[in-house]
């Protein structure tokens, strides 16, 4: 990673305005989005859209030739751009042709890809943002930092400031009289402007129309004025048909701005008369810039479902701590993440694609239905197949898979008191074990690993089923009494459980980092382990576990085109289930139940991203606690990632400690005096992180709760 | 209709008044024009988008009543106006949305340039939704469509919520009953 991306990232966590700003901001989108779709099944509009824009991506030639024949019908002039370079000079040889010498901007994404106006005003043009973030960006000589919402990092202070300095007189940073004298300068601007520039935000092929809309008013204003109308529109923009534009409207001023419809919606289908009576010229710019190329990418096609509302960033716990400014390129967070790589190139996304968590919060969110946080493991596929797997993570891998080589070591360094601070090899083991975070304090490493002590347990002899236990590294080597608890509930509900000695690391380190083939191996290695066909259930108790027996194993296999090993794939994910849902399950048959005991305990419950997200499981593990006799307060945000990530807290140990820190004090305004979750992780980092604090506040995995509380 | 209508405009800072009639409504948009101090002044200007509907008659009743107010739109005109008035075709009740085809490049004039926006529109054309829209106009037809959904606002500073940007600060709308009439 380069160090000058460390130092933005410290710098930006470092600016208490852009992380207040944000922070503020995430937490009210939340609310106030969900209050935008109410009435409104938003599965079923996403599913609209994912199936209109994804249709789209399949034909974008025919239909740009669709879009083409229709709009030059109505005295449109089209033009098919490929490069940035082509979009550049089509505009400038326009604006010479002219003679024009100013340009009014609306907002436009597609023109910010391009550095549209460095270009122009190289060639002696002024040229003008009109959307109030925008002209403040480009006042301050920077790129915008949200897709939506260009300045968002800056504050009203900056802002007046920056006006100061534009008007040359004291401007007092009150938003309102700020908002005034952009209105009053930019009106001039619209007034005298030769060219107006837009974007689209959706461009209908049937029709020719391009669909403009904004809140301020300027992109009708831009789209009026000017005698000449140029519209810069990104292939991806085009849909088929008229209707099509319903359910984008419908989604991207919800997830935009939870505004049920932007104030100015315009529908532009060549050019209508200018004011002066003069005959209008409207051009639209058909940009390519890779999007055929990525249209024709099995994977990377998805992405071109985007609407760009900026949902991924809003939700994002890390783009809410650092911002668009590092957590980005031209395009910010999640998508830009991946727009980036292609529209940049992969390696400019190389250091930006390390700061997704894999939460997986976008995913949920997006309207466009894209699985950002697989296309950005997908770009981590890329850039190892590209570079080759790094020599040191070659080796640690070697390690982690070697599970009593891994125990071995991990428990020396435990010993020690001061983890891997020699050898070489293990010094760089970039595992969350390895103690590199100081922000909170680390599990001791169990004497022996949870797959010796097993055998010392001694079971019923009568049960009537047997279950399989997939530990994970750490109930394996960390925390063996939730390994003792699961063992105790399933017994009690006749289950006999085995720990399949074969069984190694899930794959999910190796694959978070690219790593596919490795992560295929281990698939194929566990699956050989848990083959046992005695075996009723797989059970785990750590989300990510689960999740990788249940989904990526298979996704891991076909990716390293090993399809022939699909079928025991799927065989292992239709038995394996997670701790929760299982013990649920069985108390739903009769067959296990718990003794409440008296008053009722105060307890919170944090949901861990694997089990919410992939595993789709929100209500079992509630459920199972009530019944257990404990009264549940919900910590705000009970969802929201706690920072862990794996190997990410060790990584990006800045970023990590502010995640936490917030999960902690939503912990701890609950009141309850017990915390407990479904993933061994997020038990590290939570407990680690409430130790570190002095918080009184315990921790506990629920398989340990539950197994205290049997009848 | 009506009240789903004026409910979700109100929500978005648009100011929705009903009247009787037709002509009610123009003296409301007369009286409106005074209270507001329209005048025969920069800055202190009206104008008027006539899509053909008002009658001669009318029109010079409404000049005689409101000086400073012209029916003759043009970008200086409209810039240098205080309320621009115009009649919109449909409003649509799940977003409280006016719309208009604005092909008359008069028409944006008069809903963009002035500060306020007075927009005149008939109760019973009201209907439920976009697609109830796009049931009723073609774009091939008329290159120039416009979805109005209160006041111009923007957010971008610091994420506050302010009326009045490039567009007018005030959007009025005065729905009529009795059709035509």
């Amino acid at each position: 990673m380069a160090t000058e991306f460390k130092h933005a990232i410290e710098r930006a966590l470092a600016n208490p305005n852009l992380t207040g700003a944000l922070g503020r901001f995430s937490e009210a989108y939340v609310v106030t989005r969900a209050k935008a779709y109410e009435g409104i099944d938003f599965e079923a509009v996403r599913g609209e859209i994912a199936a209109i824009k994804g249709g789209a991506a399949e034909r974008l030639d025919e239909l740009a030739q669709e879009f083409t024949s229709a709009a030059s019908a109505k005295g449109v002039t089209v033009v098919r751009a490929r490069t940035p370079e082509e979009v550049r000079a089509y505009v400038l040889g326009l604006a010479a042709r002219h003679g024009a010498t100013r340009v009014v901007k609306s907002k436009s994404m597609a023109s910010e890809e391009i550095h549209l106006n460095p270009a122009l005003i190289e060639a002696g043009i002024e040229v003008q943002e009109t959307d109030l973030g925008e002209w403040i960006i480009q006042l301050a000589g920077q790129r915008p930092s949200h897709m939506v919402m260009p300045a968002i990092h800056l504050t009203k202070e900056d802002v007046a400031e920056i006006f100061s300095k534009e008007v040359k007189e004291r401007i007092a940073a009150d938003i309102p009289r700020l908002v005034k004298l952009a209105r009053k300068e930019l009106r001039e601007k619209f007034l005298n402007a030769d060219i107006g520039i837009s974007g689209a935000n959706v461009a209908v092929a049937e029709t020719g129309s391009l669909v403009i809309i904004t809140n301020e008013g300027n992109a009708r204003l831009v789209t009026t004025l000017p005698r000449i109308h140029v519209a810069v529109v990104g292939l991806e923009k085009l849909v088929p048909h008229l209707a099509d534009i319903v359910p984008i409207l419908k989604a991207l001023p919800r997830s935009a701005t939870s505004q049920l419809l932007t104030s100015y919606v315009s529908i532009i289908t060549g050019p209508a008369p200018s004011p002066d009576g003069s005959a209008k010229e409207l051009h639209v710019i058909l940009m390519d810039n890779r999007r055929t190329e990525m249209a024709a990418d099995p994977k990377f096609k998805e992405a071109l479902q985007c609407i760009r509302c900026a949902s991924c960033l809003n939700v994002c716990p890390v783009y809410r701590l650092v911002g668009g400014h590092v957590f980005g390129d031209v395009y910010a967070g999640g998508i830009g993440t991946i727009l980036t790589a292609w529209f940049n190139e992969l390696q400019k996304s190389a250091d930006i694609q390390g700061l997704c968590i894999q939460c997986g919060n976008c995913r949920d969110v997006c309207p466009g239905k894209i699985d950002i946080p697989e296309l950005i493991v997908e770009i981590r596929r890329r850039l190892v197949k590209e570079k080759g797997q790094p020599t040191v993570q070659k080796a640690i891998f070697s390690v982690v898979n070697n599970r009593r080589l891994f125990h071995a070591m991990l428990r020396s360094a435990s010993l020690a008191q001061k983890p891997f601070v020699k050898d070489g090899l293990i010094r760089h083991l970039p595992m969350f074990l390895s103690g590199l975070a100081e922000f909170r304090s680390l599990p001791a490493i169990a004497p022996k690993p949870f797959r010796d002590e097993i055998r010392r347990i001694e079971q019923p002899k009568d049960c009537r089923e047997k279950a399989a236990f997939f530990g994970g590294c750490l109930i394996d080597f960390a925390y063996p009494e939730m390994g003792a608890a699961v063992v105790r509930v399933l017994n009690a509900a006749g289950i006999e459980v085995t720990f399949p000695e074969g069984q190694t690391c899930c794959g999910a380190p190796a694959r978070y980092s690219g790593a596919f083939e490795v992560a295929a191996q281990n698939a194929a290695d566990n699956i050989a382990a848990l083959a046992d066909p005695d075996v009723r259930y797989v059970v785990s108790a750590c989300a990510t576990c689960t999740a990788a027996l249940k989904h990526e194993f298979a996704n891991a296999l076909a990716t390293s085109g090993r399809t022939g090993e699909l079928p025991a794939a799927k065989a292992l994910a239709e038995k394996t289930w997670d701790f929760s849902t299982l013990v649920k399950q069985l108390v739903d048959e009769g067959r296990l139940a718990f003794a409440p005991g008296g008053e009722r305990t105060p307890i919170t419950y944090h949901d861990s991203c694997h089990l919410k997200r992939t595993l789709r499981v929100t209500t079992q593990p509630r459920d199972l606690l009530a019944l257990a006799g404990y009264e549940l307060r919900e910590m705000f945000e009970s969802d929201m990632c706690c920072g862990m990530g794996g190997s990410y807290s060790v990584k990006f140990p800045e970023i990590s400690t502010p995640i936490l820190a917030r999960k902690l004090d939503n912990v701890e305004k609950t009141g309850a005096g017990l915390a407990t979750m479904d993933c061994p992780g997020c038990v590290m980092q939570i407990r680690g992180g409430l130790d570190k604090r002095g918080s009184p506040v315990a921790t506990r995995h629920i398989a340990e709760l539950l197994a205290e509380r049997l009848a | 209709m009506y009240e789903a209508f004026r409910a979700r405009a109100e929500a978005v800072s648009a100011e929705v008044h009903r009247v009787a009639t037709r002509r009610e409504a123009l003296d409301f948009v007369a009286d409106h024009l005074r209270r507001e101090g329209v005048s025969d002044a920069p800055q202190a200007r009206a104008v008027w988008a006539d899509d053909g509907r008002l009658t001669s008659v009318e029109r010079d009743g409404l000049a005689a009543r409101a000086p400073g107010l012209t029916f003759a739109v043009t970008k200086e005109a409209a810039a240098d106006s205080r309320v621009g008035v115009s009649e919109m075709t449909w409003g649509l009740a799940d977003t409280g949305s006016v719309f208009q085809d604005a092909t008359d490049p008069a028409l944006r004039l008069v809903s963009t340039l002035p500060p306020q926006h007075v927009a005149l529109l008939r109760t019973d054309r009201i209907i439920p939704d976009l697609p109830s829209l796009l049931a009723r106009v073609d774009p091939r037809s008329a290159p120039y469509l416009s979805l109005i959904t209160g006041p111009s606002r923007t957010a971008d500073i610091e994420r506050v919520l302010t009326i009045g940007v490039h567009g007018p600060e005030r959007l009025i709308v005065v729905c009529y009953d009795g059709g035509g009439e």
